[in-house]
């Protein structure tokens, strides 16, 4: 038994009998439990106010043409339509996949062998697990600018070492893939050490017979990775990929920091090209820098949308192989 | 024969595994020891060839750039106004709901909590423009209100806290505290928060961190570019002297990381043993 009955209950009631658990249920005044209720209203008055009310504000907005400040005007459709044919909003699509592929895929990828790694080491594991861990607990802001520097075509470490190879510079934060490439390393530089831990977690839950069995057998470790620890670690790796897919797709720090003195016309831009442009980034743009209140309502809708269906495409991806 | 191959074998083995390790923690690391190269460095030396790899000698100089040109102090002390505020905010209101969620039985229970779980779904841009609709209708625009209230209480923290709870307060201490006359809040206060507080300690780290690199609301929020708080007056300074005064900036970028580390050494252990479980549950 976790639960046990409000303070208004009757001292029957709080004994540990059955027939105690039977008056539990029986129809009380609500208003006998306002203290638990009290306890528990800041939450939902929080939410209720900035989160509730300002999600059903948005769809009515949505609906709307309005630039924060004149009259509101009634659109229908209008904004929807626009959006489906707003070439700039599908390409920060495209850009914010590209992005998200480039960055998570390899994201979890090393995590999930580094947490082998870490996993099968017996020496210095809390102090890779720290220094693993570091990254994470950086300042996106800072990391985003230390990178700007990294990726800088004058001065920058990534050219520095091109040119001491003898290879051609390239202007990173100035081309379509250079961009994306910079915003994508950043990000795994941030996540991988997070994952892994969250696999090493996960890792730690494997019976050790079972990678004891799969040696009797003759598997060498490349095989036992991908026969044992893999299929063991689905849940886990679920998990992890659905939390990078809800906040890759909703990448907004990385490329806003990054590219902030890149573009003179708006910081929002994502860059020269929009090339770096996610589809937050237009969010803020067409809302915050154009007013365009009704319109950024529709895109945020949109954003909801596609971060929906990438999250249930996930589910099923991974639910599928089970069966 | 065979076996002292396999010694061999593992040993070669083991020296390459940490030596991965390694390589991979150097990676992890090089960014930090790249901004304490730069941040030390004049931009002649920053724009030299081939690189400067090693700290230089200006970082006195370079933070005497800073400070003439943001206001680093008062916006620190913004975001610590801030981010205090909103972790004690926090432990209290989340842990108080994660009680009642954890040990009492009320009509509703089961409803309110999932429509809390649901909550968890809802992206921060459906909210964003009308946050700041309302945000203005009250006057808060531009003051550090507008970004403590709505941050006051949240879902995963309620979540967290009931999980820890549930495991952590013993049903025979809630009756025997019963017993002994003690009502709702004494119970929260003296029962429950003394087992919990390895759990209050992690949601406390973690929103202290969250709240201290908040960026993306802040951003909107502070319209008076003189009153922000430091990620917003480092971004401001990236985008004005990014390409000119890279060291002035990367010694912003340094100083802004420091609080953090430190917050994350003080609780690193606790970090580390939480960290995974909400996945792992």
């Amino acid at each position: 038994m976790t639960a046990v009955p409000g303070l208004g209950a009757p001292p029957a009631a709080r004994g540990g009998t059955k027939a105690a658990a039977h008056a539990r249920h029986k129809p009380r005044s609500v208003l006998g439990y306002w203290r638990l209720y009290l306890a528990i209203s800041p939450f939902y008055l929080l939410f209720l106010g900035f989160g509730l009310i300002p999600v059903g504000y948005s769809l009515y907005l949505s609906f709307h043409r309005w630039d924060g400040l004149g009259p509101m005007e009634y659109a229908g459709l209008a904004q929807y339509r626009y959006l489906l044919g707003d070439a700039q909003f599908w390409h920060s699509l495209t850009n914010t996949l590209i992005i998200w592929a480039m960055a998570t895929l390899p994201m979890l990828f090393l995590a999930l062998v580094t947490a082998v790694m870490l996993n099968s080491a017996v020496r210095f594991k809390n102090l890779y697990r720290v220094a693993y861990f570091l990254p994470n607990v950086t300042s996106v802001v800072a990391v985003a600018i230390i990178f700007s520097s990294v990726f800088s075509t004058n001065f920058g470490l990534a050219n520095a070492v091109l040119q001491g190879l003898g290879l051609d510079q390239v202007a990173w934060l100035n081309s379509d893939w250079g961009i994306k490439i910079a915003i994508a390393v950043l990000m795994t530089w941030q996540w991988t050490g997070y994952n892994a831990l969250i696999f090493l977690a996960g890792l730690q839950t494997i019976p050790g017979e079972l990678y004891e069995a799969a040696r009797v057998d003759g598997a060498g470790p490349v095989q036992t990775f991908f026969r044992i620890t893999v299929p063991m670690m689905r849940p886990i790796i679920l998990f992890a990929l659905i939390v990078s897919t809800v906040t890759g797709l909703q990448s907004f720090t990385e490329p806003q920091v990054l590219l902030s003195n890149t573009n003179n016309t708006s910081t929002f831009a994502g860059g020269p090209g929009n090339s770096g442009q996610t589809m937050v980034l237009y969010f803020f743009q067409q809302s915050f820098d154009n007013n365009d209140f009704g319109y950024g309502a529709a895109i945020a809708w949109g954003i909801f949308l596609v971060v929906a269906l990438f999250s249930i495409i996930n589910w099923r991806l991974v639910q599928r192989k089970d069966t | 024969m065979r076996s002292i191959k396999g010694v061999k074998g593992t040993r070669a083995r083991g020296l390459t595994l940490h030596l991965s390790l390694i390589a991979g923690v150097l990676v992890s690391l090089f960014p930090f020891y790249w901004t304490i190269v730069m941040s030390t460095r004049t931009s002649t030396e920053i724009f030299s060839f081939p690189p400067k790899l090693l700290p230089g000698s200006h970082f006195l100089e370079n933070l005497r750039h800073l400070f003439q040109n943001i206001d680093f102090f008062g916006s620190m002390a913004n975001t610590l106004i801030v981010a205090v505020s909103v972790t004690f905010l926090v432990l209290f209101f989340d842990s108080l709901a994660a009680f009642v969620f954890a040990k009492y039985e009320f009509p509703g229970r089961k409803l309110l909590f999932v429509l809390m779980m649901g909550i968890f779904m809802v992206p921060a841009q459906l909210q964003a423009i009308p946050q700041f609709v309302i945000m203005a209708k009250l006057g808060w625009i531009g003051s550090l209100t507008s970004l403590v209230v709505p941050a006051a209480a949240n879902a995963f923290g309620i979540f967290w806290m009931r999980q820890y709870m549930k495991g952590a307060i013993h049903d025979e201490l809630m009756d025997s505290s019963r017993l002994d006359g003690c009502g709702f809040l004494r119970q929260y206060w003296h029962v429950a928060l003394p087992v919990v507080r390895p759990g209050l300690a992690f949601l406390g780290i973690f929103t202290f961190m969250g709240q201290w690199n908040d960026y993306a609301w802040p951003l909107i929020a502070l319209i008076n570019p003189d009153h922000v708080t430091l990620q917003v007056a480092l971004s401001q300074l990236n985008s004005v002297h990014g390409t000119t005064d890279y060291g002035m900036v990367m010694a912003g970028a340094l100083l802004a990381l420091l609080p953090l580390l430190v917050v994350f050494f003080i609780g690193a252990r606790q970090i580390m043993a939480d960290l995974g479980k909400g996945a792992i549950r």
